[in-house]
């Protein structure tokens, strides 16, 4: 059952348990493809939670327990019988700090194609080469694809990451925080990164940056204390919110 | 004014007491060291016949020295013509002390033995061929007709390089310590090549797989694996592994390597499990994310990520598992049947070196060489854990830096 | 193969090696216990061997590991303490803790064999103390060394630094400080090692081979330049040198049910303690 008016994601009533705590509180949005959509609120209030819910990344901790529908590409990546390797690779993931693996630069993108099965050499190759353009990285590495990934700095790791990412070829990218480890210039290239990867695929992205969000998302979601505060374009949320906590929180009166 | 200044003495007292405490420990290592080589390398230079004894010859021979291993061979009745040692053709004729109370009656050596040297003289000036084996306290002179064989020095190479292990043999003990070495060396890597599945197996399924109720009783059943006394393996292995290794591969004893590999391999475990466990669990969880999150399976994840991540701490718990095997006494003295010979297989008695130690030092006079060239068997194993001790921090150093970086 | 079988074929394999190793693990316990149980009595515990230890019981060797364990605790756990104590809280120069650190480790590798070789060189020859329960309490007390001093510099550094400069901030001295806050913090880490080092010491073989243990006495010693019968060398003597190992073998099992009974009640009781103290801890 394709959803016919373009939304890659839709969330309905989600509710969302560590063992006992109500992390997430009845959520419900939808999200149209090749947009960003940025999440902001304070520290604890859910928004990373909420971005793990659709790579199922909240599995791999013990006693978590979610109710609702979560709909990717019109499909219950919760139902009984979904292949979580499988949907982790149609949804990709920028994790907060820079997590390169202890290989070298052209092993860290080509990992993914690898573990997903790929044995053709050029098309691997190719492939790298085409995720790191789209990273913004190939120009720095191209001369030393076969050194360690870790003498990269911390700007070029993280876009290492990303082209890691986009490596097997994802439709939604989930970013937890990317830049937040980052310094001003580097942040500044991811963030023009994000605006250029949106013609080719669906990014969520969870900064504490309000500046970020109102610079490169299409819509935004205000989450505080586990609830979907207020969601809309991003434009409506930081000029007139309608939701008084919103305002005061986009306006610097708390978090 | 003045309890403060009381105060302040005795701070300084205690900080000086737990500071002698810290030396004590240093100096204790140091001391080892010291005992053990100072004892150990008194070895080297001591003379190769036993002590208080010397050889002798017919002057007319013209050989002069002879090797330990020449030595054994002729009194064992290998070598009977000078030829063979490089002297002039002419059967050898051995002759042993107390032989010479059956050649004169009690009376002929006069007062005290007093004459007894010139009658060994006269012996060997009779016998042109004759080696004979004589206490130095009842030893006749050297002279025209009498050659007192030239001392040979136990070498380094005497003692490394040797084949046979003899300590006992006269007139020339034999200290080659290679059957030892090779035995240990044995006895060790097949332990380690069957502990090194079960670890390194457990410590994947602990770190990675296990659920916190598993764990809860895994941990302690490795950490009780660990504290069960050597000799009781070693007595587990001599009631039940023994027997059974005999029976199954129809051998004529079950103490073989083969058993004591395996009493080893077991004791070998714990140290393997825990030092490898704690090297996949240092792996950050953001490397398993990262690759999850790429559509990774969990084991792809583990043996392409995990596994790579912690190659150097698995390496340390290999190193750290074959120090521990090579080290062991009690256990490997009781099943490995101890037979000092050179190993060819797995099936047959074997020697190790701390086996060796613990089944020897007991009868060897503590000013002679059997007793020295245990205490080199000593240093031989103290340098080979210190390696060991050495590598494996180097290795775990090396794994820290390079995840800082 | 796809990826998804491989996967449960490699787990399966892991769980299989784990199952292997206790049941490696319960097979040696039971096989001690249920061997062991048979030969098990009062009698057996509190009276000495007889007719060449094929009758009677193992009191001797009991009191004769209990003296070592207790003397060599006295001199080691003291000095351990203090060695750890002296490189978490007081050391400033990274290089002497270093060589310490280097030192310990080293000795911790050590075989206990070389132990029982040193301690007969130093000890029973150099210092003349012949076989005796000192001369084995020194061999054993330097052997346990490095474990004491491992496990209460973990359980010092698992003091919180906020801990000390609380106190320090508060002026108290730094001697204050260490007594008052960071050990009775440190102490039941610290308690737990000293009963693993307990069990440890009363199994060990090699290193009183030489230096204290006596294969056969009449009588318990009565000082501590006596030698004395120990668990583990009994065991030993019983099942390899003894006059008559048939009829000893009851003798045999029943030692060695003591000595893993040694060990498996220190590994509980350092279970409860732990469990004890972080419950407490979490109390609060």
């Amino acid at each position: 059952m394709k959803s016919t008016n373009n939304k890659i994601i839709s969330a309905k009533h989600i509710n969302f348990f560590y063992k006992e705590f109500h992390a997430l509180k009845d959520i419900n949005l939808e999200i149209s493809s090749q947009s960003v959509t940025a999440f902001i609120g304070p520290s604890g209030c859910g928004k990373s939670t909420f971005l793990r819910l659709f790579n199922r990344m909240n599995d791999l901790i013990h006693g978590t327990r979610i109710e609702g529908l979560c709909l990717v590409e019109g499909e219950n990546i919760y139902a009984k019988g979904v292949d979580t390797d499988r949907l982790r690779k149609k949804v990709g993931m920028v994790f907060q700090k820079p997590n390169p693996f202890p290989k070298t630069i052209f092993e860290n993108v080509a990992y993914g194609l690898r573990v997903n099965g790929m044995g053709d050499k050029q098309f691997i190759s190719q492939r790298v080469e085409t995720s790191l353009r789209s990273a913004a990285l190939w120009e720095e590495v191209k001369d030393k694809l076969h050194k360690s990934a870790y003498a990269l700095s911390g700007g070029q790791q993280q876009r290492l990451c990303i082209a890691r990412a986009l490596a097997v070829e994802p439709s939604i990218l989930l970013m937890d925080e990317p830049a937040s480890a980052l310094d001003p210039i580097s942040t500044a290239r991811i963030e023009e990164l994000i605006v250029r990867l949106k013609q080719n695929y669906t990014i969520l992205i969870v900064t504490h940056n309000m500046q970020q969000a109102s610079r490169i998302s299409d819509q935004t979601g205000f989450f505080m204390m586990g609830e979907l505060v207020e969601f809309g374009s991003t434009k409506q949320i930081f000029t007139a919110p309608e939701r008084e906590q919103t305002y005061n929180y986009i306006s610097g009166h708390f978090g | 004014m003045l309890a403060k200044r009381c105060n302040k003495l005795r701070e300084r007292i205690v900080e000086r007491i737990f500071s002698v405490s810290g030396a004590i420990t240093t100096i204790a290592i140091v001391l080892i060291v010291v005992f053990l080589f100072r004892e150990g390398f008194g070895l080297f230079g001591s003379s190769t016949i036993e002590n208080g004894y010397s050889l002798f010859v017919n002057a007319k021979n013209d050989i002069s020295s002879l090797s330990p291993t020449d030595t054994k061979r002729i009194f064992d009745g290998e070598i009977t013509d000078w030829r063979d040692v490089g002297g002039k053709a002419g059967e050898i004729k051995v002759f042993r002390f107390d032989e010479i109370f059956n050649l004169y009656s009690e009376d002929a050596f006069g007062d005290n033995y007093a004459l007894l040297p010139d009658k060994l003289a006269e012996v060997i000036d009779n016998n042109p061929t004759i080696i004979a084996f004589l206490p130095d306290k009842y030893a006749p002179k050297p002279s025209s007709v009498v050659k007192r064989l030239t001392d040979r020095r136990i070498t380094a190479a005497d003692f490394v390089l040797g084949t046979q292990w003899l300590p006992t043999a006269t007139p020339s003990p034999l200290y080659g310590m290679l059957p030892l070495i090779l035995g240990t060396l044995l006895v060790s890597l097949f332990a380690v090549i069957l502990a090194l599945p079960l670890g390194l197996g457990v410590a994947v399924y602990l770190s990675e797989l296990s659920d916190n109720r598993i764990r809860r009783i895994m941990k302690p059943a490795v950490e009780l694996l660990a504290g069960i006394p050597s000799v009781v393996y070693g007595f587990f292995g001599l009631a039940v592994l023994v027997p059974l290794v005999q029976r199954t591969f129809a051998l004529p004893v079950g103490e073989t390597a083969f058993s004591a590999g395996i009493v080893l391999a077991i004791m070998a475990l714990p140290t393997i499990i825990s030092v490898a466990e704690d090297a996949l669990r240092s792996i950050s969880p953001a490397m398993r994310e990262a690759s999850l999150a790429l559509g990774a399976t969990k084991w792809q994840t583990i043996y392409r990520v995990v596994i790579p991540c912690a190659k150097s701490g698995l390496l340390a718990a290999i190193v750290l598992g074959i120090g521990r095997a090579v080290g062991e006494t009690m256990a490997v003295l009781m099943v490995s049947g101890n037979a000092a010979v050179m190993p060819h297989s797995l099936f047959e008695s074997v020697r190790t070196i701390p086996a060796t130690i613990a089944a020897e030092l007991g009868e060897a006079p503590s000013d002679g060489t059997h007793y020295q060239a245990l205490f080199m068997l000593g240093c031989i194993l103290f340098i080979f854990t210190s390696i060991v001790s050495i590598a494996a921090e180097i290795i775990t150093k090396k794994h820290h830096t390079s995840k800082e970086l | 193969m796809n990826r998804k079988s491989k996967q449960t074929i490699a787990f399966g394999a892991f769980r299989l090696l784990s199952l292997a190793v206790m049941g490696i693990l319960l097979w040696i316990l039971g096989f001690i216990i249920y061997n062991g149980a048979g030969a098990m009595s009062i009698e057996f515990l509190t009276t000495s061997p007889k007719d060449n230890m094929t009758e009677g019981g193992i009191f001797p060797a009991i009191v004769g590991t209990f003296y070592l364990v207790v003397c060599s605790m006295a001199f080691a756990f003291p000095l351990g303490v203090m060695s750890a104590i002296y490189i978490t809280e007081y050391a400033s120069n990274a290089t002497i803790v270093r060589i310490i650190r280097i030192m310990t480790n080293n000795l911790g590798g050590v075989p206990s064999i070389v132990f029982g070789l040193f301690g007969m060189s130093l000890f029973v020859n150099t210092f003349g103390f012949g076989d005796s329960i000192l001369a084995g309490s020194l061999t054993l007390g330097l052997l346990i060394l490095p474990l004491v001093i491992r496990t209460t510099e973990e359980a010092l550094k698992a003091v919180p630094d906020a801990y000390r400069s609380g106190s320090l901030a508060l002026g108290a001295t730094k001697l204050q400080t260490v007594r008052r806050i960071v050990m009775p913090a440190a102490m039941p880490n610290i308690i737990t090692g000293l009963i693993l080092s307990i069990g440890r010491i009363s199994g060990e073989t090699a290193p009183i081979l030489f230096t204290a243990a006596a294969y056969f006495l009449p009588q318990l010693p009565h000082s501590i330049f006596d030698q004395v019968m120990a668990l583990p060398y009994h065991l030993y003597v019983l099942a390899t040198s003894g006059t008559d190992i048939e009829a000893s073998e009851g003798a045999a099992y029943g030692t060695a049910l003591v000595l893993v009974g040694i060990v498996l009640l220190m590994n509980a009781f350092a279970g409860v303690i732990r469990r004890y103290f972080n419950n407490k801890m979490k109390t609060y």
